[in-house]
């Protein structure tokens, strides 16, 4: 019974009890917290029901108001989305877990309003992986975006700025992707994503298809900040709260993947996608492009959180750019990608919030002396950087191992490069921290500011973050290093029944 | 000529939707840029409600007479299609709620800078 139900379940439970929020906020402000910490545990468990029947028998649809597709909306999930979906609420437990000190620390009078917001994200975001409807999806993005838009909004100086800057590429992003919708219903008739691939390859030769195609690619590439497209991010990240940023960092630009995984592997046939259209030319392009721009941009950074957006989009570069090899195996290594950099980024950010919580700011100077003040943050945080830089036991190797494989068989040696050279960025990148961390000592600049260092003096030498925060830390990082043991059997049960037969 | 006279539709939404694309990147004040974005938005409405119509009297499929002795609509010739209307029901609604926020982080703006061009803003950070 539950079991049936568990599919609306996921989606339904983040979003009635984001309304429910304000009013148990009402009650008791604390309560906010644990009640949006026990709504995604909920949802964390049903889609973990969702994810085992879809397992063990198969993909799962679900008929909403038992209207039967095409009319109807229909919720599909397949392997595919069953683990984004794990992903997701996990995630999103993960960071509720982290956020309660942060919150009281840098959003003390809208403390209720933040856990409303963040549940509803949290609703965009399951909402948007577990549609069949191309229009559904429209509604779940601009969700989560809303939502998005105004979490990063509250952050510190600047914020507003950076946040209205997004609502203006974002809504264009949007826009673009319903202009696609709409082309597409004007030709088809229908909006069902399964349906669709039905009805779209007889009309393949049709130029409104084509142009429903570049409007959907464009508008996606807009929202997971691919290259060119990403001036939005940067200063959205940073400026968000560090709760926000944990949230959104990880799983925007992920789910923006997985939409794009979606229009052309499912709306579209890979016959489209890879033979009729230079669709993998143009990706891999791309992908190159920014990689070395995202590793580039990063070196230049003198703030952490800046510096990991930068990672995010030399990131994006990777899985773009590795859908574009257009081979199994590198699309089953962008596929583990996308599950290793959802965990490797949600760490990140987590330590960044850590840091920023127990210094108060975030630039790469914060980290003085943090190996001998903060030890259990610095080993979550040294296991999740040799995963981004891609040392054998961590998830990031394997999946990257994937991705030159797949490169290597599509006879693609430049993307080679560009992987092993930004993974030779980020062994700079993270280095350069340990050597502020493990190297100098807040006391080396006493000379010069000692004033200051007397002014914030007073706090113990060892000031390890407070439990709420460290704990889901170090999970992720347990997580980081299990996804790196059972990558084998992550691929064989999950992976290669989600990607496209080509 | 034809081309252009035939498909005005398209035409007129094209038109709007670079108007607005317009001022949404290049004015420098918030309000504009939220205009801008409206005139975008509201392109895109026009485009869908115009995909539904069809020419010769084409009617919403409403059923006047139950008993089927007056004239309805039956024939999908003669009815137009309501779904892009109900789509677009809910675009207005995302549509308002994007201005609200746009305009809300606008008020907020405006309380710490006291004004609303983006140049002195960024002045103002630095």
């Amino acid at each position: 019974m539950i079991s049936e139900q568990a599919t609306i379940l996921v989606v339904i439970i983040p979003l009635m009890s984001a309304l429910i929020t304000p009013l148990v906020g009402w009650v008791k402000r604390e309560l906010c917290y644990p009640w949006a910490m026990f709504a995604l545990f909920l949802s964390t468990v049903c889609s973990c029901i969702v994810l085992h029947t879809v397992i063990t028998t198969g993909p799962v649809h679900y008929y909403l108001g038992s209207w039967l597709p095409p009319w109807g909306i229909e919720y599909v999930v397949d392997h595919l989305n069953a683990m984004m979906l794990v992903l997701v609420s996990g995630t999103a437990f993960l960071v509720s877990l982290y956020s309660l000190r942060s919150v009281e620390l840098e959003l003390p009078d809208r403390f209720v309003m933040f856990y409303t917001l963040f549940l509803l994200q949290v609703t965009g975001f399951l909402g948007i992986v577990i549609t069949g409807d191309v229009f559904n999806l429209y509604v779940f993005l601009e969700i989560a975006s809303l939502a998005g838009y105004a979490l990063i909004a509250v952050g510190e100086e600047g914020a507003p700025l950076a946040s209205f800057r997004y609502i203006i590429l974002g809504t264009i992003g949007a826009c673009f992707y319903l202009l696609g919708v709409g082309y597409i219903y004007m030709v088809t008739g229908s909006l069902n994503m399964a349906d669709l691939s039905e009805i779209l390859p007889r009309l393949y030769g049709s130029r409104v298809v084509l142009v429903a195609f570049a409007f959907f690619m464009v508008g996606i590439a807009l929202k997971m900040a691919l290259f060119p497209l990403h001036v939005w991010l940067p200063d959205a990240y940073t400026k968000a709260p560090s709760v926000a940023s944990a949230l959104i960092a990880p799983l925007m630009t992920k789910i923006a993947i997985y939409v794009m995984f979606r229009i052309m592997f499912t709306i579209f046939r890979p016959y489209l996608s890879f033979e009729l259209l230079p669709m993998p030319q143009i990706m891999l392009f791309m992908g190159i492009i920014a990689i070395f721009a995202g590793a580039i941009m990063a070196l230049a950074q003198t703030d952490l959180k800046r510096m990991l957006c930068y990672i995010v989009i030399a990131e994006v570069g990777y899985m773009v750019g590795g859908v574009g090899l257009a081979n199994s195996v590198a699309l089953q290594g962008v596929v583990l990608h996308i599950l290793n950099d959802v965990v490797m980024t949600l760490g990140l950010f987590c330590v960044a919030g850590i840091i920023t919580y127990q210094m108060r700011r975030h630039d790469l100077a914060s980290f003085k002396g943090v190996f001998v003040n903060m030890p259990l943050t610095m080993v979550a945080f040294l296991t999740v950087a040799l995963s981004v830089i891609g040392v054998p036991p961590t998830c990031g190797f394997f999946s990257k191992w994937y991705l030159i494989q797949g490169a290597v068989m599509a006879g693609n040696y430049l993307f080679v490069f560009a992987l092993l050279f930004s993974s030779l960025i980020n062994v700079v990148l993270f280095f350069r921290i340990i050597e502020i961390g493990y190297y100098s000592f807040e006391s080396d600049d006493a000379g010069h500011g000692h004033v200051e260092s007397h002014g914030n003096g007073g706090r113990m030498l060892f000031r390890e973050a407070p439990l709420t925060m460290i704990i889901p830390t170090l999970i992720v990082a347990a997580i980081v290093l299990l996804v790196g043991f059972y990558n084998q059997s992550i691929i064989a049960n999950l992976i290669q029944f989600a990607i496209p037969q080509l | 000529m034809d081309f252009i006279i035939a498909k005005y539709n398209y035409w007129i939404y094209i038109a709007l939707m670079m108007i607005g694309f317009y001022a949404m990147i290049a004015k420098n004040n918030f309000i504009k840029k939220i205009i801008g974005m409206n005139i975008f938005q509201t392109a895109i409405i026009l485009f869908f409600i115009s995909i539904a119509f069809k020419k010769g009297g084409a009617t919403l499929p409403i059923l006047t007479d139950a008993d089927a002795h007056g004239h309805h609509a039956i024939t999908v010739a003669e009815y137009i299609n309501p779904l892009p209307h109900v789509l677009m029901l809910t675009a207005i609604v995302v549509m308002v709620a994007t201005l609200g926020v746009a305009l809300a982080i606008v008020i907020m703006m405006y309380r710490k800078y006291h004004t609303l061009e983006e140049d002195e803003i960024l002045k103002e950070i630095e």
